[in-house]
């Protein structure tokens, strides 16, 4: 069963994704979309810099893209992406909160675009872009991780997003790896114990 | 993890869409029914922030007893948003690429579908003008709203986005002073009278409408981004019936041609920047 994990960030996102998504295996059971700040003109040097960082294969999103499982798939620059059923839609409405792509865009359209169980985490980022996502997921009954705001290279938005919610989880870059590794392992045994209820 | 409570609020939230969007078709001929649901959803629930509405019930009772709303309602459910010399290097690929293509026809007919307020007809004037190209070229720019359309005849724009307009036509392959184009009135600037000469504004409804003509090159870029997988086979075949053979197709920056039913006709030209040709 595929879990949706959708991240964002923005000031100093780069280092923070790495270090959330690198040691992460290729055959986990979660499909990744990134909604990291980025200018305008950008290219793809975002995706090959966290490529080379992770073990997950690393795409720039294209307008009806396929979500996969095991893969990270990232907002090109100059475009919001929205979660849409399985896929991912591009468009080219007004930025949000001087942001495009955003990720209040990217985590509200996930709360309900998607099939599947939706984690959203909020990581360094240097404006309120994310709060207002972070509480649409929290509402919906979706799992929220924030990096804590003492490390974080800016605390903004995750600390607007504290104020409008309470989260699930306020953790370290290194602890969130793991914690996602857990979820695993929970969603698996979730699923083994409705199986053999059905069974038994 | 979705609680009970929330999978049914989103399922009449979709109902309610459903019919809102049905209301629309059947009162107005306004058919949004195949546009991508996650991006519509977004600029409705924006609506109906602005119209200071609770429910999309309550937004379809306005809109059909206030049919005065419905501009408000197009202009913000339509997306519209667009610039001189977006992606300069697509035109630069125009000029290196396809602008040869074009020189050899005796008259070259090109479309730019689903215009919105001109932008993009303004910088194919500006380029097919600097590669003198313009005078035995007519533009066709369409699109499904009156009221763009008559924006984007006027030539007018807001003067405080030309700087980053010249910086786009400065990067894709610009040859002059760019504001040669244009004289400044109060807060807009107004593009020269000049360019419009070869233009032809019309109203086309690519949802409904049939082809009206064949051409050498065709845009529509950023347009079926909003439209769902029907719409969007339905405007490729629009688009491959109007193409002359050999014909041109640029689509926007992250769309793709895999997902036209006619994607085996076309060959890139320069896949890059999306644009191909119709090889057969």
């Amino acid at each position: 069963m595929t879990v949706l994990v959708a991240l964002g960030a923005s000031l100093g996102g780069l280092d923070a994704l790495s270090i959330v998504l690198g040691r992460l295996p290729e055959q986990i059971p979660m499909a990744f979309v990134v909604v990291q700040h980025r200018h305008r003109d950008g290219g793809s040097q975002l995706e090959a810099i966290l490529a080379r960082r992770c073990q997950l294969p690393v795409v720039q999103a294209e307008d009806r893209m396929q979500i996969e499982a095991g893969r990270i798939h990232v907002s090109p620059p100059n475009y919001h992406m929205l979660i849409d059923g399985d896929k991912l839609g591009l468009t080219l409405e007004h930025p949000v909160h001087c942001a495009r792509p955003s990720i209040d865009v990217l985590f509200e359209s996930a709360c309900d675009g998607t099939p599947w169980p939706l984690i959203a985490i909020l990581l360094t980022a240097a404006s309120v872009d994310g709060a207002a996502g972070i509480q649409a997921v929290k509402g919906m009954g979706g799992t929220v991780i924030v990096q804590d705001p003492e490390e974080a290279r800016s605390p903004i938005a995750v600390l607007a997003a504290l104020e409008k919610t309470k989260v699930d989880y306020i953790l370290k870059l290194a602890e969130i790896g793991p914690m996602l590794m857990s979820k695993v392992g929970s969603a698996r045994n979730a699923h083994q114990v409705v199986t053999s209820r059905q069974t038994g | 993890m979705k609680s009970t409570h929330d999978t049914e609020a989103s399922s009449l939230e979709e109902l309610e869409l459903d019919l809102l969007l049905d209301a629309l078709e059947r009162r107005f001929g306004y058919d949004f029914r195949n546009y991508a649901r996650a991006s519509l959803k977004r600029r409705v629930r924006k609506v109906l922030q602005d119209l200071d509405v609770t429910t999309i019930s309550g937004l379809q009772e306005r809109l059909l007893h206030h049919p005065d709303l419905l501009r408000t309602f197009l202009a913000t459910v339509s997306v519209n948003i667009t610039s001189l010399f977006r992606n300069p290097r697509f035109y630069v690929a125009l000029r290196q690429e396809v602008v040869p293509l074009l020189r050899t026809y005796p008259f070259v007919r090109i479309w730019v579908a689903g215009c919105a307020t001109g932008e993009e007809i303004y910088s194919m004037a500006i380029l097919l003008q600097e590669e003198g190209l313009y005078a035995r070229t007519r533009v066709y720019a369409t699109d499904l709203s009156d009221d763009l359309l008559e924006q984007a005849a006027k030539g007018q724009f807001p003067l405080d986005r030309m700087q980053q307009y010249t910086h786009n036509y400065l990067h894709s392959g610009g040859k002059t002073d760019f504001s040669s184009y244009y004289r400044v009135h109060g807060n807009s600037v107004i593009l020269d009278p000049k360019l419009r000469t070869n233009l032809v504004f019309s109203q086309h409804n690519l949802a409904a409408d049939g082809a009206f003509n064949e051409f050498h090159l065709i845009l529509c870029r950023n347009v079926m981004i909003y439209f769902d997988e029907t719409l969007r086979n339905r405007v490729h075949s629009l688009i491959f019936e109007s193409l002359v053979n050999f014909g041109i197709l640029g689509l926007g920056m992250k769309e793709s041609i895999r997902f036209s039913p006619h994607v085996d006709a076309f060959v890139p030209v320069n896949a890059d920047m999306r644009i191909y040709k119709r090889s057969r």
